[in-house]
């Protein structure tokens, strides 16, 4: 293309460094960020110094990052066993070959697995590393003075200067006045730290440095995610969370023995649990008529303190109560209907509340009734669903609604062997029927009972009878203690407040020099202000700006002029200041 | 007509003016790049023997009609741009406000509501923003945005206004949210910035691509623009002044990332029994986290501040997006409160 060579704006600058380089929170060490190439003939101990040097280099930690970022991801894609075992059993079954890879390299369990352990634990190793030295280094700044003032202002990124003609406008005014600007307060806090000093020709200077607080922000931000992580891990030790179901009426008391799963952190011990016990008073939920949509959900319980005290509380969805330092949360409900079974003696074999499970919003609850002590005969096992609102139509039995408008239990019903006698533990909601016999009608099909609430119906094959009195509602809990969380929540909210703190507080020097000067027989006070601040500050020259104009406030004159000094002021100055928006070259003598 | 129709038909007129305002914004850009090339090939006519012998031409600060006023540059098209804008986002304040009204709660409850707020959000900053600096430079890829999200809302994540499930019924919905519509946004505007500091800094470097000459795929020239030559990006800010002020936004989005994190933990806690817990959701907010905490490690990292660092805004910003709407619909989890899937019981 001949256009190529004659268009102006095809030229690019050649070698130009295209890492223009703003400052930003993190103050970048020197020496730690590049480590130097090793020699050859450094042992073991220069090898572990050279090891340790990359690891809390800044670069290493950005790429344990971008790490940490990416190996995250494989969790919110494959189901995990922490909170979905039965999705992860389905996926193996689904997937063997490949299921059974992905559970070896951790995938079904990734933010405990070696690999992302690894990473951040790396990554805490990093940053300590870090912090350290950073620490001890902030320390020291913070009993530094200011910089002494530098001989030339012409390179700084902000300037200021202007003229006092008045009898009062010495320095050694000009340096007060300064001074009691800059230390004005913010927050019940001084805004600079101010040293003045007197120059060997005579004048005067301030120099002063604001913005402590950024570095201290900074470390007070990874100290606290280092706070995050020990509570974190400490939690993991010593709390213990346990579900238990309740149903109307009844209660349980904190114990092991009571909880239907237990689980607990290796250093807890059976003394963590402070007695105390629950009743079940009442639930309610509330569902809205038009469409069933929950609307509420409420479980008043009367808790018992060793002490014999009582007290009734509420626990809602959103409102967990709290007890004995541990918090229990309301974490399901649904029905568990009152069932009698009368043997084929006409014997009470069983009778009590059954819960069963809900599958659906419209409390479609699916459950098993377990009968082993009949006085005579095989034993019984019934297997169905609980409708709460059941509309029985020739294609089925159905549930229309979460309330119990009209309920009733479909049943199929089972005689034979429960397989309870055996000592092996076995899930309350199944029915083993390796040892059973499914009841039949004459077709073949199986015999399915339809009980309404407040009727008794006989049991196929003379088995008996069953009757559904009432259904009362139960409740799952979910009890936890974990000592931790309020330590988690004090470093989360200090780290907030550091991060905060280290990204809006800007670090800005100020100085500024006043001399007498008499050239045609009329002292005048000349002022010079300069600013530097610590990566892109765009009130930079508006700090500059107001030095100035409470410098100027010093002579009446000029006060009574210009109510607006220091834009007039300023733009006076030989050496305009650049514009906020180019980074100018910072003078090499004063790193920040 | 009830309330919750009149807000849909109201966010479909800011949709609407914030087209109009695109369009402006696009040929005020068109028009400004028509006259830095007519002033640079006045400047040839000029000297004509003096390319490519290193003496690059000096930056262009392109004379244009200027507001007196406020030194701002003025244009037909730029105030057209901006009226439109400012009536667009008062209606979509309408918008927003009936339908909280209509919905009974705070308009951030479901996916659709989180856009619609979100846009309006964005707007708003960038309105702001120029109330401060002249930014009207971003007004395309803002309108752009809001016009995408919202027409994206409403046709494809809409619900109509209801109540809450007893699981939102907390303050933390307003705090948690709230908080998360504000850093989403205040993403959105950091995301324009460094979109276009990379632009203007890969056509600072000599891209052919970003000349209007396209680009060398298995030895043939494509894309080239024929009518499209980018040379606007000469007259938005020069890359350092832009990545100052994606900095400045992104640092605000990332504390305002941190707290709906810290909100969300505490709200977990009282409603699901453990402020963490590995849900979908959470794992992204995490990595959106992680990923803009790299963003702040690399500006002070040697070698990988400036254009590289910008590279994180876009993946970050990738993150955020994922974050709201695939994780909505890909992953099942906890929050599951997007309002888009069919009712589950049939």
């Amino acid at each position: 293309m001949a256009e190529k060579t004659d268009q102006p704006d095809n030229q690019a600058p050649q070698a130009q460094d295209r890492s223009y380089r703003p400052e930003g929170i993190d103050d970048s060490f020197a020496g730690t960020d590049a480590a130097p190439a090793s020699a050859p003939q450094i042992g073991v101990r220069g090898m572990l110094r050279f090891v340790w040097r990359q690891l809390t280099s800044m670069r290493v930690a950005l790429f344990l990052l971008m790490l940490l970022a990416v190996a995250a991801v494989p969790g919110s894609i494959f189901p995990q066993t922490a909170q979905a075992p039965a999705e992860v059993a389905q996926y193996m079954r689904d997937n063997p070959t490949l299921g059974e890879w992905l559970h070896r390299l951790g995938f079904f369990d990734v933010y405990a697995s070696v690999w992302f352990s690894a990473i951040y634990i790396l990554l805490f190793v990093s940053l300590v590393g870090c912090i350290l030295p950073r620490v001890k280094a902030h320390l020291h700044n913070l009993r530094d003075a200011p910089p002494r003032t530098p001989r030339r202002f012409a390179r700084f990124p902000a300037q200021g200067r202007l003229e006092l003609a008045g009898e009062q406008t010495d320095p050694d005014a000009v340096v007060d006045a300064a001074r009691t600007h800059l230390r004005r307060r913010f927050l019940g806090l001084p805004t600079f730290r101010v040293v003045t000093a007197t120059e060997a020709d005579g004048a005067r200077t301030v120099s002063a440095e604001r913005g402590y607080l950024r570095e201290s922000g900074n470390l007070l931000f990874h100290i606290s995610l280092l706070g995050l992580l020990i509570s974190f891990g400490a939690g993991q030790l010593l709390e213990y969370r346990g579900q238990v179901l309740i149903t109307e009426g009844r209660g349980f008391a904190n114990s092991v023995v009571e909880y239907d799963t237990f689980e607990s952190g290796a250093l807890f011990t059976e003394d963590s649990l402070r007695p105390f016990s629950m009743t079940l008073d009442s639930f309610e939920s509330t569902f809205r008529i038009t469409d069933a949509k929950a609307q509420d959900f409420v479980a008043t319980v009367t808790v018992r303190e060793t002490d014999g005290s009582e007290r009734q509380e509420t626990i809602k969805v959103n409102q967990p109560l709290s007890q004995s330092g541990a918090k229990v949360y309301l974490q399901g409900n649904g029905y568990a209907p009152y069932v009698t079974v009368r043997d084929a003696a006409g014997e009470v074999a069983f009778s009590g509340p059954v819960p069963f499970l809900p599958e659906d919003d419209m409390y479609t609850s699916q459950g098993v009734i377990k009968v082993p002590d009949v006085s005579t005969g095989e034993q019984i096992g019934l297997v169905g669903y609980l409708l709460p609102t059941a509309e029985i139509t020739d294609d089925g039995a159905r549930s229309i609604f979460p309330d119990p408008i009209n309920p009733a239990l479909v049943l199929t019903v089972f005689r034979g062997d429960l397989g309870l006698d055996d000592g092996v533990p076995q899930n309350v909601y199944r029915l083993q029927t390796d040892e059973m016999t499914q009841s039949v009608e004459e077709d073949g099909t199986p015999v399915t009972l339809i009980v309404g609430k407040g009727t008794t119906v006989d049991l196929p094959d003379g088995l008996g009878t069953i009757e559904f009195s009432e259904l009362p509602r139960f409740v799952a809990l979910d009890l936890r203690y974990d000592p931790s969380l309020v330590w988690v929540l004090v470093f989360a909210l200090t780290a907030l407040l550091g991060v905060s703190v280290s990204l809006f507080t800007p670090r800005r020097r100020v100085w500024v020099r006043a001399r007498t000067l008499a050239t045609d027989g009329t002292p005048r006070t000349v002022v010079e202000v300069a600013g530097l601040a610590r990566g892109d500050d765009m009130g930079l020259q508006g700090e500059v700006d107001s030095l100035v104009a409470a410098i100027s406030r010093l002579d009446p004159a000029d006060t009574a002029d210009t109510p607006e000094p220091p834009s007039a002021q300023s733009s006076t100055a030989p050496a305009s200041p650049a514009p906020a928006s180019t980074v100018p070259e910072r003078p090499s003598d004063e790193p920040l | 007509m009830n309330l919750s129709e009149i807000s849909d038909l109201l966010a479909w007129g800011a949709a609407t003016a914030y087209t109009v305002a695109m369009i402006a914004f696009a040929m005020d850009l068109s028009k400004m790049s028509d006259a830095i090339g007519q002033r640079q090939a006045e400047r040839r006519a000029q000297v004509p023997v003096a390319v490519g012998a290193g003496s690059k031409a000096p930056a262009a600060s392109p004379v244009f009609p200027q507001d007196p006023a406020t030194g701002r540059r003025t244009s037909k098209a730029l105030g057209i741009a901006m009226s439109t804008l400012w009536l667009g986002f008062m209606i979509h304040a309408v918008a927003v406000v009936t339908r909280g009204v209509a919905a009974g709660h705070v308009p951030w409850a479901n996916m659709y509501e989180f856009w619609l707020t979100g846009t309006f959000v964005a707007v708003g900053i960038f309105l702001l923003l120029q109330l401060k600096i002249d930014v009207r430079f971003l007004g395309v890829i803002i309108t752009f945005l809001a016009v995408t999200f919202l027409v994206l809302a409403l046709n494809v994540f809409h619900a109509v206004a209801d109540e809450v499930q007893p699981a939102l019924q907390n303050y933390w919905l307003v705090i948690h949210v709230g908080v998360a519509v504000g850093g989403t946004a205040v993403f959105t505007v950091a995301f324009a910035v460094s979109l276009l500091q990379l632009l203007r800094d890969s056509r600072d470097h000599g891209s052919t691509f970003l000349h209007g000459q396209g680009t060398v795929v298995r030895g043939r020239n494509v894309l080239a623009g024929r009518f499209f030559n980018w040379r606007f990006l000469d007259a938005i800010p020069n890359p350092v002044a832009l990545e100052a002020l994606s900095f400045r936004l992104n640092a605000l989005g990332f504390v305002l990332w941190t707290f709906t994190i810290i909100g969300g933990a505490i709200w977990a806690d009282g409603a699901w029994g453990r402020p963490w817990g590995w849900d979908p959701k959470e794992v992204w907010s995490f990595i959106v986290w992680v990923v803009y905490a790299a963003y702040l490690h690399a500006r002070t990292t040697r070698g990988w501040s400036g254009r590289r660092a910008a590279y994180f805004v876009l993946v970050g910003y990738a993150c955020v997006l994922f974050n709201f709407t695939g994780v909505n619909i890909l992953f099942s989890g906890l929050h599951s409160y997007s309002g888009v899937q069919n009712a589950p019981n049939s």
